[in-house]
């Protein structure tokens, strides 16, 4: 019984993928399901577009500017939380984790007025940095779990064994977070590769990532195009997620949490 | 006249409104094995932090080998530390975990290699150099810590609690391996421990701790037959403590009898407190010399011995270790002759 609702459950969630993913191979011009036929025209009009390729290169720097920020404060932010003996630890925390549950309309709003007041509207730094802000949250909360479980004795035995502190932290602290570090890289990518709601705000046509890409085209086009899109995305997302199972149990990661 | 090699002066630390450590003296020589001995939160882990540079003092010095390294990193002391969870490096080999000390000291790897193999041997671990902590048990994990801390033949030696997570067989094995290897190796060792029988058994010397001070600091043999406080007698081995009345320098009246005692000096009409070891009052068959009336109150059978709690005519309870066999049956409520040795005896400060 128990199993028949669990499969029930997943069909669920995947139905739409199958749909956008049958929708793209449709030889014409309707996003119909089931497709009439087999095609790959709008997977080529996708590589061929001129906006999304723009879009994909604007994704690639901006996710990659994000992550190679937000990996490093989020791991020095999650070792002060957890070992800093900071009096306002709580208040914090809640400041690095309340993109979380801000509305993405209101934080959207809120860095457009921002980068008004600072002149940096149209630019791909206000967008790294926004999504720094947005992904943080969740690159604090993977390595500060990692942190926790870091047995404090181990740092000290280190230093007692003539590791000076920055030795100690290559040595013993870093490789022992790496699970939670792999699992905030994850996390970071998933995150800012899909953001749409802030990303739709604070960018233009020159700057606009692909989810707003996206957005922006099936506004005015509703062709398979944007399923055949949909599909590399949902298709790239699972290779990734595939590596991290293999290269790192993600079984144990996620149960960490 | 051996060195000093590590010295504590007057050591202070305090956490908030805490005195973990209050005004701490204390020297350690030259190849010595020192217990800081006591109970829970008595500052024995805090003075080993200390010394080992994990917390800076509050006020004092610590010295070691006349310099004065109080303002010096815990990475720069050149000491060896097994830690109470051994703290092995989950992610390296128990090789590389052995050899951490030798590579931050940038030693060569031929040397490293030959060292780490004498360290493994040393602790008879020489054929899990490949394994990770987590396949070894916790008594081959303890032992690794060792090794690991002995490898770069540092000054001297600290150990916190390394014994408390084994089981009691273990325990006794670990205690004579470890007292043989710091014997051959003729390290400078303090080792942190709130079990009396493991300090009695390894030390040279105890400093038996309470609140911050050290209490009493001595040979295992003399702690045990002086203790100077009725703390160090209740803390080391049992003990009974009995009030009573001095009426001369070597008589008191305890429980309506009187008593002779030897090797302690009492000042007559004051009231005084003597402690006796449980295994030195005999049962007697006969009223005599320094025999009492009591009545059997408690019996707990241990095997080898009984442990007779018995209650004196003035309501005083006194608590005998008796051999088995007993000489002399034994039942709850019935009455027994107490002999109290008059040399057995150890007159109590405060």
């Amino acid at each position: 019984m128990l199993r028949a609702a669990v499969v029930a459950m997943l069909l669920f969630m995947t139905l739409p993928t199958v749909v956008v993913l049958a929708v793209s191979f449709n030889p014409t011009a309707i996003l119909s399901f089931p497709p009439s036929g087999f095609s790959l025209r709008w997977y080529e009009n996708v590589v061929t577009y001129p906006q999304f390729q723009r879009a994909a290169l604007n994704s690639v720097v901006v996710t990659a500017g994000a992550v190679l920020l937000a990996l490093p404060v989020g791991t020095l932010a999650a070792l002060a939380l957890e070992r800093g003996r900071l009096r306002a630890r709580n208040v914090w925390a809640s400041v690095l984790l309340s993109p979380l549950v801000v509305p993405g309309v209101a934080a959207g709003l809120g860095f457009l007025m921002l980068a008004a007041a600072l002149g940096l509207l149209r630019s791909r730094a206000l967008l790294i940095a926004a999504h720094v802000a947005l992904v943080l949250p969740f690159v604090v909360r993977s390595v500060w779990v990692s942190v926790r479980n870091l047995d404090p004795a181990l740092e000290r035995a280190a230093a007692s064994l003539g590791a000076t502190p920055w030795r100690t932290f290559r040595r013993v602290t870093l490789p022992l977070l790496r699970p939670g570090l792999f699992a905030a890289l994850l996390f970071a990518i998933v995150v800012s590769l899909n953001e749409f709601v802030v990303s739709l705000f604070i960018s233009n046509r020159v700057t606009e990532i692909l989810p707003v890409a996206m957005f922006t085209y099936v506004v005015n086009y509703t062709d398979p195009t944007i399923a055949a899109l949909s599909s590399l995305f949902i298709v790239a997302t699972f290779v990734v997620v595939w590596l991290a199972d293999r290269y790192l149990d993600l079984g144990r990661v996620f149960l960490q949490h | 006249m051996t060195k000093a090699v590590v010295e504590l002066r007057g050591c202070t630390r305090d956490y908030g409104a805490v005195r973990a450590v209050d005004a701490l003296d204390l020297t350690v020589y030259e190849g010595e094995f020192l217990s800081l001995l006591g109970p829970s939160g008595c500052g024995k882990t805090t003075t080993l932090n200390l010394i080992a540079g994990f917390v800076p003092p509050t006020a004092g010095r610590i010295v070691i080998d006349g310099e004065d390294v109080t303002a010096r990193p815990a990475h720069l002391r050149g000491l060896g530390v097994v830690f109470q969870s051994y703290a092995l490096f989950p992610h390296l080999s128990i090789r590389e975990n052995v050899a951490f000390g030798l590579r931050e000291r940038r030693l060569p790897a031929a040397e490293i290699d030959r060292r780490v193999g004498e360290a493994l041997e040393l602790v008879r671990l020489e054929r899990a150099g490949r394994q990770r902590p987590s396949e070894l048990s916790g008594g081959m994990q303890q032992r690794v810590a060792l090794a690991r801390a002995l490898v770069y033949r540092p000054r001297v030696l600290l150990l916190d609690e390394p014994l408390a997570a084994l089981d009691k067989k273990l325990r006794e094995s670990m205690r004579d391996e470890l007292r043989g290897i710091q014997r051959t190796v003729g390290i400078t060792t303090i080792f942190v421990t709130h079990d009396q029988a493991e300090a009695l058994g390894l030390s040279d010397r105890i400093a038996v701790m309470n609140a911050g001070r050290i209490e009493q600091l001595g040979a295992p043999r003399e702690i045990y037959a002086h203790p100077r406080t009725r703390f160090v007698a209740d803390f080391i081995g049992a003990s009974t403590v009995l009030r009573g009345r001095a009426l001369a320098v070597d008589r008191v009246a305890v429980a309506g009898a009187q008593l002779r005692v030897a090797g302690v000096t009492l000042s007559a009409g004051t009231d005084v407190e003597l402690a006796i070891r449980p295994e030195r009052v005999r049962l007697a068959s006969a009223p005599g010399d320094n025999v009492v009336d009591a009545h059997v109150d408690g019996l707990v059978y241990q095997g080898a011995q009984t442990e007779l709690t018995a209650r004196l005519a003035d309501g005083q309870r006194v608590l005998v270790f008796v051999t088995e066999p007993s000489p002399v049956p034994l039942a709850a409520g019935h009455a027994v002759r107490l002999q109290l040795p008059a040399d057995a005896f150890m007159l109590l400060g405060s």
